[in-house]
């Protein structure tokens, strides 16, 4: 993880963590931090945890997004101090201008066209989002523009070492950020053979094409989850709200569970009940076949 | 509220839920009188039945004996856009006379008193679901006359399902107005949480309390650690 960061993340890239509830590398963003990266513009949907932290930490100078909260729990407070006060630049959009701004990106188009924002003031908070006239209809269409990230993140349950990344479980928009993305860092909770990517293509998420690293990295995604492997730490999400509330304990936070390891093992291995609280239970599904 | 919001759906339509109240309430719905409705959730969860009560739209539980698992681009695209959505259930900080949400900020967008999380699905889920359902408590705060944000406009809102009775969009005015009563309510305790002159129907219905069965359900089965079930 180390060398993957320090050789394809640069300071002032446009950076992107992608991954909705399921599959969020903080074992990537902690890395950043541990950089101390500086003026990263931050994409995701919804900045979660992980960019509330990354805030904090000094390494982001914008922040593109469509949902900032603490899901299921209230607020990120880190980002909200930074935009109360004004220290930080934010370009907001809604799920479906994301999704749409990844699509352009990852087809390379300039923009993408979608019937939304009619009646809201959302144009209004972000000009980068026009509209067109459609040519066969007339129609007036909303617009956003293409996102071409520097690089992408994302965390998978098994790539094999080319990058080739399998996926199950919610998808979120990974793919067309990966494909949208001048590079792409894979973070793997298993590391297969090709053979297990073969044995199954359809479950490929990402191929190696457009994979620059691959990292293995098992729990990188704690707290949070990876289908089949564990569960989301509920617990500490609601726990972020006290923690990220008061900047002297967001700070303590960082240094004993980010400056204060040298990597995921030894973040694992500070956390030992961890693992037993949030290891997956079994459900498999049943395998189809692929002969012809 | 969670009764009240559960009785609006109709078996077989498709829902796109929400965390909270308004899952509590698709759940309850497909236990009692809707056992085919479809749930969908933003995350990509296509006919979810989520065996714990999801604490994130995201969690888990709502991929593991699912229909189908999509990427979010078809969530937006093929589902939402499409107008595949009978029912779109939003919450909001802010509601105001014409039923527009606000999820953005309190205050002015470049200097916010508050700053909120923002539009999410919300924009779309406003705009593309055949029918709209807020859920919110009663408060001139949360009610104002016109929000201060228009994160997610009106003009799909059917009905605005409160803890002390339900408001309905008039299709001529395009205003909300006071459809239904909970038991033991009266008028004017409904007025006391809007923030504009609110019109009364001539005709009131009165909402039914809840039932045994769905207190049992709602109480023993799906919020038994009360999440978002107070009292």
């Amino acid at each position: 993880m180390r060398d993957a960061v320090a050789r394809l993340v640069r300071d002032g890239d446009v950076v992107v963590i992608e991954g909705f509830t399921h599959l969020i590398s903080f074992a990537a963003g902690h890395e950043i931090i541990r950089q101390r990266r500086r003026d990263l513009t931050l994409c995701r949907l919804t900045p979660d945890l992980i960019y509330d932290q990354m805030i904090a930490a000094g390494c982001a100078k914008k922040l593109v997004f469509s949902w900032a909260g603490n899901p299921g729990v209230g607020s990120l407070f880190a980002f909200r101090r930074a935009v109360e006060s004004g220290q930080l630049e934010i370009e907001e959009y809604s799920h479906f201008g994301m999704v749409g701004r990844f699509l352009a990106g990852a087809a390379r188009l300039p923009f993408w066209t979608l019937r939304d924002y009619a009646g809201t003031d959302l144009p209004r908070a972000n000009p980068r989002i026009k509209s067109v006239q459609c040519p066969y209809t007339g129609e007036e269409l909303a617009t956003v523009p293409a996102l071409n990230p520097d690089v992408t993140i994302v965390h998978a349950q098994r790539a094999d070492a080319q990058g080739n990344t399998q996926v199950w479980g919610l998808l979120g928009v990974q793919k067309e950020a990966a494909f949208a993305s001048e590079r792409v860092i894979v973070v793997a909770e298993e590391l297969v053979d090709e053979r297990v990517i073969r044995s199954d293509p359809n479950r490929t998420l990402i191929p190696a094409a457009v994979v620059s690293a691959v990292v293995v990295e098992p729990w990188g995604a704690h707290p949070s989850y990876a289908q089949g492997y564990y569960d989301r730490d509920n617990d500490f999400y609601v726990s972020w709200e006290a923690i990220s509330k008061e900047r002297t304990q967001l700070a303590h936070y960082l240094d004993e569970f980010v400056y204060g390891v040298e990597d995921r093992a030894a973040y694992m291995q500070m956390q030992p009940r961890l693992a037993e609280r949030l290891r997956a239970g079994e459900q498999f599904s049943t395998g189809v076949n692929y002969g012809f | 509220m969670a009764t009240v919001a559960a009785r609006e759906l109709v078996d077989g339509e498709v829902v796109f839920v929400g965390i909270g109240l308004p899952n509590l309430a698709c759940n309850l719905a497909r236990r009692t009188h809707a056992p085919n409705l479809v749930l969908i959730y933003e995350s990509g969860a296509v006919g979810a039945t989520p065996s714990r009560l999801p604490v994130s739209i995201g969690d888990p539980a709502l991929v593991t004996g699912s229909l189908m698992v999509c990427g979010m681009a078809d969530v937006f695209q093929l589902f939402l856009q499409n107008g595949r959505i009978a029912v779109g259930f939003l919450g909001g900080a802010q509601v105001d006379r014409a039923g527009n949400i606000n999820t953005t900020v309190i205050g002015s967008y470049a200097k916010p008193t508050v700053r909120l999380p923002g539009s999410g699905g919300a924009a779309e889920i406003a705009i593309h679901a055949q029918r709209v359902l807020i859920v919110a408590k009663l408060s001139p705060r949360v009610f104002p006359e016109r929000v201060d944000f228009l994160t997610s406009p009106g003009h799909r809102v059917a009905k605005v399902i409160t803890d002390k009775g339900v408001l309905e969009r008039d299709a001529k005015t395009g205003e909300l107005e006071l459809a239904a009563l909970y038991p033991d309510v009266a008028v004017a305790d409904v007025q006391a949480g809007v923030g504009w002159p609110l019109r009364a129907r001539p005709q009131l219905a009165r909402l039914d309390a809840p039932t045994p069965v769905e207190l049992q359900l709602l109480r023993e089965v799906l919020d038994p650690k009360r999440l978002y079930l107070k009292g």
